[in-house]
């Protein structure tokens, strides 16, 4: 009897644990339920729907109401009239009632079949019931009535018309297509933005990172003023995104941008270079011909600009962390400077660099913002995430637009199986 | 022969690379303040600046005060004399105070950058460990200069271009000088309306409020969810905590048509309080992953000792847990701060009226042709200031945040 008392106790201890665990974490995981797993799944949904951006809005029943008659002269005839319409092209409305309040004082003449008046103590609701009503349909309904007090307009629309009816929800409905895939695949440009974003997303990456490593080999020698430096190389990551995109754009500007000025003053360029409108250059070096992306690289080296910072913090961080005795050690035995680097330094900073490599690599295919804002996704260089601003927002296609966003997460989805098995684990 | 290791070539190539590159710089400089052009004669500098290499190689001085003095003006001596008593061209006469100045930089940044590159340079030919040692420095001081440079002009840029007037812009694009006999209404005249036209307070009080809110709610959603995947056992936490990593590798443009389809339904699309959802929902996962490892890290006799004296769970977490995590707190909140005030996309897509604009936002909208760009600028200005002093006052909080949480970008 008394061993089992500390098991049961241990059970029942264990047993609130889970239960606040599960109570602590519940929040979060309704808030990334809610607003990133549900959408990971409707995207799927939505892609294989016939959806456009103008069947967001739901279709409805436009009601207008009309007053024509002398209502300040009681006793004068009184012609009410409703007109409707359905907002939608393409969905029946089904159903549809609407009600109107009326003013308790007037009298009712005559009234369509469909329609019908009730008295409460304080006012009359009169109400219509219309049926289903046609994509596009309108229709007209007329009510004449007598007041025997003077009126005046604002009698009539104290309260809003009342509709009732029931519509198909574009988004909820199971008519499905797969028309968006289809259109997306067999669009002309799209292995051209494929090898755009491949392109774009391993030079990027690798330019980042190699850059980030120079960083943090000057960085890592102790100069006055060290701490101050490192602060100002972390500016283009930690400024907004916009403000730094704009101002790449007016730098490079063809107009009255200060690089293509000082390019001509300097006597390099004979006229200015649309830096970020160029799709590509031709030129020949012994005479080879070659056509350089102009606009491509350009978005490619913001891309290195803007992320360097983040590898340099890594590796830096990554490279205070060897011990110095072994530095001292190598430099007792006359290993030279580059020696030291490429047999000492590397080794150490490997696994940090291929864990950085992935995910940098990953964030670099995900990225929409730098290149939407330098660019808009012309000149060459429309990469998989612009291209699904530019089908479902610019083109108005948002099933199209889910369907790349779907390919975009099955690029992910690789990705992340290969992180997940190359990624050492200490180094997370 | 291994020239590369030898010492006069080491002395030649260090004046001829860093003559050239202080002397352009110093041009560019003078072109971009006076807003005059100069003809670029490099020639000058290169001669001085290989003697001056060749003269360090040769001498070793004894007392470096009196070599720096000496070596400077010398260098000023050469340069005046090579370029036939017209250093920076017919353009800037010798007798006016700003070529006497920029002579005077350009030829002391020449000696010094020699004088600490060739270091113990010798005349002879170098072991290899020393003509590696010299070629270090000489890499290490010619990146930290473009690192610097690449890093700060798009910044300098912005700040000029917000100072100036439609007119001088256009007509010379390499002006970036400030005329402060304009007196501060002309300079400041950008932000003025910015202020008074385009209403930007309520762009930056939205932000601001945005912001503020996410990083409420994702400290209070991401504390104890922290603290109970670190410190709790339960089933599939192993589970859990690596998925949260992978929460954060889905991007924002998968999630962009959904919730801007169902938030339009829902008619929380066009407002604040829609962001303040949207936002957390995405900060959330990287706070948990970056406070998890902090709580990992404070031992769990701590807890126990306070299971023992009667504290609940929740006690422990407000008593004990979080007073001892404040760094690790702080540096979330900065790091939460920083994407929510940057965040681009999602306002963009969300936000139609211009009342509730947040400033990302508010300077997309400002990116037309009728806007004129230095009002643009002025706006990136706006929006870049307060992060940037944010991240110089807590940079250190900033920076282990970075570190702990942010391979996302």
């Amino acid at each position: 009897m008394e061993a089992g008392k500390p098991k049961n106790l241990e059970g029942i201890l264990a047993r609130r644990e889970k239960k606040l665990a599960f109570l602590l974490l519940s929040p979060t995981f309704l808030l990334v339920v809610g607003i990133v797993l549900f959408p990971l799944f409707a995207n799927f949904w939505i892609s294989f729907k016939p959806i456009s951006l103008a069947d967001l809005r739901p279709p409805t029943i436009l009601v207008k109401e009309r007053i024509k008659g002398k209502l300040e002269q009681p006793g004068e005839n009184i012609r009410i009239e409703y007109r409707y319409r359905n907002s939608s092209m393409k969905y029946v409305l089904a159903d549809v009632v609407f009600d109107d309040e009326l003013p308790k004082s007037i009298e009712v003449l005559d009234i369509s079949q469909n329609c019908s008046v009730e008295e409460l103590s304080d006012a009359k609701i009169f109400r219509c019931v219309l049926g289903n009503i046609a994509p596009k349909g309108r229709g007209k309904i007329t009510l004449n009535v007598l007041s025997d007090v003077p009126l005046k307009k604002e009698n009539f629309s104290l309260t809003e018309l009342q509709t009732d009816f029931k519509t198909t929800n574009v988004l909820t409905s199971f008519d499905f297509t797969v028309a968006n895939y289809l259109k997306v695949f067999s669009a002309s440009e799209f292995t051209e933005v494929l090898k755009i974003t491949i392109y774009y997303t391993f030079f990027g990456t690798a330019g980042a990172l190699i850059l980030g490593l120079f960083a943090a080999q000057i960085m890592q020698k102790a100069f006055p003023g060290r701490s101050f430096v490192r602060g100002i190389l972390l500016f283009p990551y930690v400024a907004p995104v916009i403000a730094v995109a704009f101002s790449w754009v007016i730098l490079f500007d063809p107009f009255s941008g200060p690089v293509n000025a000082m390019l001509i003053e300097l006597g390099i360029s004979e006229k200015s270079i649309n830096f970020f409108g160029k799709r590509i250059t031709s030129f020949s070096i012994f005479g080879l011909e070659i056509n350089f992306p102009v606009a491509l690289s350009m978005v490619i080296l913001f891309e290195i600009w803007r992320y360097f910072p983040l590898s340099f913090l890594f590796i830096l961080a990554r490279m205070q962390s060897i011990p110095s005795d072994l530095y001292e050690a190598a430099e007792m035995d006359g290993a030279t400077p580059f020696q030291q680097f490429w047999f000492l330094s590397i080794p150490h900073i490997i696994g940090i660099l291929a864990v950085l490599f992935l995910l940098r690599f990953i964030w670099t295919f995900n990225k929409f913002d730098d290149i939407f804002l330098l660019t808009g996704g012309n000149a060459g260089t429309r990469t998989l995430t612009v291209n699904v601003y530019e089908q479902a927002f610019a083109i108005s296609n948002l099933g199209a637009g889910a369907a790349v966003a779907v390919i975009i997460f099955m690029f992910l989805l690789i990705f992340s199986i290969v992180f997940i098995k190359f990624t050492p684990r200490d180094e997370g | 022969m291994a020239i590369w290791r030898s010492g006069v070539f080491g002395g030649l190539l260090a004046g001829a690379i860093w003559s050239t590159l202080w002397y352009t710089l110093v041009c560019v400089a003078l072109i971009v303040g006076s807003g005059s052009s100069i003809n670029l004669e490099i020639a000058p500098a290169l001669i001085t600046g290989m003697v001056i290499g060749l003269l360090n190689v040769i001498n070793k001085p004894n007392n470096v005060k009196i070599y720096f003095i000496v070596g400077i003006l010398f260098t000023l001596f050469l340069l005046i004399v090579c370029s036939f008593g017209q250093p920076f061209g017919s353009q800037f006469p010798i007798t006016h105070w700003h070529t006497i100045i920029s002579t005077f930089i350009v030829s002391a940044l020449i000696f010094s950058s020699i004088f600490l590159t060739v270091g113990s340079l010798s005349t002879g030919l170098q072991t290899r460990y020393f003509a590696e040692a010299f070629y270090t420095r000489l890499i290490w001081g010619l990146g930290l200069i473009f690192l610097i440079l690449i890093v700060t002009i798009p910044f300098y840029v912005m700040i000029m271009t917000s100072f100036k007037n439609q007119r001088s812009l256009l007509k010379n694009p390499l002006d970036l000088s400030i005329d402060f006999s304009a007196g501060p209404g002309k300079l400041l005249n950008s932000y003025i309306e910015l202020f008074v036209k385009y209403d930007f307070l309520t762009l930056l009080l939205n932000s601001a409020f945005v912001s503020i809110v996410t990083v409420v709610i994702t400290l209070l959603f991401s504390i104890p969810g922290a603290y109970a995947v670190a410190k709790l056992r339960f089933p599939a936490r192993e589970w859990l905590s690596s998925s949260v990593l992978l929460i954060y590798l889905i991007p924002a443009i998968i999630l962009v048509i959904p919730l801007y389809s169902v938030f339009s339904q829902l008619g929380l699309r066009n407002t604040l309080f829609g962001l303040c959802i949207v936002y957390p929902a995405t900060t959330i996962p990287v706070a948990l992953y970056m406070l998890r490892g902090y709580f990992a890290g404070l031992p769990s006799e701590l807890d126990d000792a306070g299971l023992m004296d009667g504290l609940t769970r929740w006690q422990i977490i407000v008593k004990i847990s979080i007073p001892l995590a404040i760094p690790a707190i702080a540096s979330v909140a900065l790091y939460v701060f920083m994407i929510a005030w940057n965040e681009f996309l999602f306002a963009f897509m969300f936000l139609d009226d211009i009342k509730i604009f947040t400033l990302s936002r508010g300077i997309v909208s400002l990116d037309s042709t009728e806007v004129p760009r230095q009002h643009l600028m002025a706006a990136s200005v706006v929006a870049t200031v307060p992060v940037l002093l944010i991240f110089l006052w807590f940079e250190k909080f900033l920076v282990s945040g970075l570190t702990s949480g942010s391979v996302k970008g």
